[in-house]
């Protein structure tokens, strides 16, 4: 799924990296907990989240996760954009619940990781 | 920073003061691991544990010091710092345990999986703790 098709679905708005909007995502991850975050283990994924801070960027970028989406209208601070922008990650911001734009993206054919012998029990999964 | 023999050393004040800027030094280990040329997931490997230790610095021990040492088959990650110390260091790696109280769970931490994580994404951890003295954790990834 490309990023602009996440962003049109879940009728988002770009906060930066609009410009990468034609990259393909492949899996999808929905966490306020960053450490859930880092046991989750698939790339090139987007993160919905509703918690704002500059470690919700950080844990993206150790991730190497292409995009996140803040969840019910939340709007990172311009540290966080620079961050993002240094970092090379999409930020959007959706009107949407997490429940909602999970599920939203679900319906649409993203899924969590799919990784042969995965534990089960990850928000993540 | 680069030593006589084939190891490389890095050395980083970890800032307890600052929440913000936690996870910088894991940043820039992530940026030096791809210029030295490793493979994707040992650097993932590496930044993800790092980061978490980095964090747990920062949120349970008012900060610490990180240094990695770097060699041809091995990247040692040793996190020190003069915290309040683990009291049940079992306790502490099991998923899900944590002290944190809602402040730091506000800010997407505390879920109790830091530890866990450092462990599942190392190849050997080690924890040396003594309450009111400090935690050591020495990690290391074969490359
Ligand atoms: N450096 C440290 N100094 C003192 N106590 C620590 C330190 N690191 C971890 N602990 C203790 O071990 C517990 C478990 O740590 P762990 O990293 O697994 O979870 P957490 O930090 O509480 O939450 P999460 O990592 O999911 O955000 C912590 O809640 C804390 O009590
Ligand atoms: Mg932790």
């Amino acid at each position: 799924m490309k990023i602009k098709e996440i962003e049109s679905m879940l009728d988002a708005s770009f906060l930066c990296g609009e410009e990468r909007c034609e990259e393909e995502i492949f899996s999808a991850c929905g966490s306020d907990m960053m450490s859930d975050v880092l046991a989750y283990v698939e790339d090139q994924g987007v993160l919905l989240t509703g918690l704002v801070n500059t470690q919700v960027v950080r844990t993206a970028g150790m991730m190497d996760i292409r995009c996140v989406v803040f969840v019910r209208s939340k709007r990172p601070t311009l540290e966080m954009i620079e961050l993002a922008e240094e970092y090379g990650i999409v930020l959007m911001s959706t009107a949407n619940r997490m429940f909602e734009a999970c599920g939203k993206l679900y319906e649409a054919g993203l899924r969590g990781h799919e990784q042969p012998g995965d534990e089960s029990g990850d928000i993540c999964g | 920073m680069i030593s006589v023999d084939d190891t490389v050393k890095f050395h980083f004040d970890v800032d307890g003061e600052n929440f913000s800027s936690a996870g910088e030094a894991s940043i820039i280990m992530k940026k030096s691991l791809r210029q030295l040329g490793f493979p994707q997931n040992v650097i993932r490997r590496v930044t993800i544990a790092m980061y978490e230790g980095e964090i747990n610095m920062v949120i349970h021990a008012n900060g610490g010091q990180a240094d990695v040492e770097i060699s041809p088959d091995e990247i040692k990650i040793v996190l020190e710092d003069s915290g309040p110390g683990i009291a049940d260091v079992d306790l502490a790696m099991q998923e899900g345990y944590s002290t944190a109280k809602d402040n730091i769970r506000a800010l997407g931490f505390g879920a109790g999986m830091g530890l866990p994580n450092m462990k599942k994404y190392t190849d050997s951890m080690e924890i040396e703790t003594e309450i009111g003295v400090g935690t050591k954790i020495t990690m290391t990834v074969k490359t």
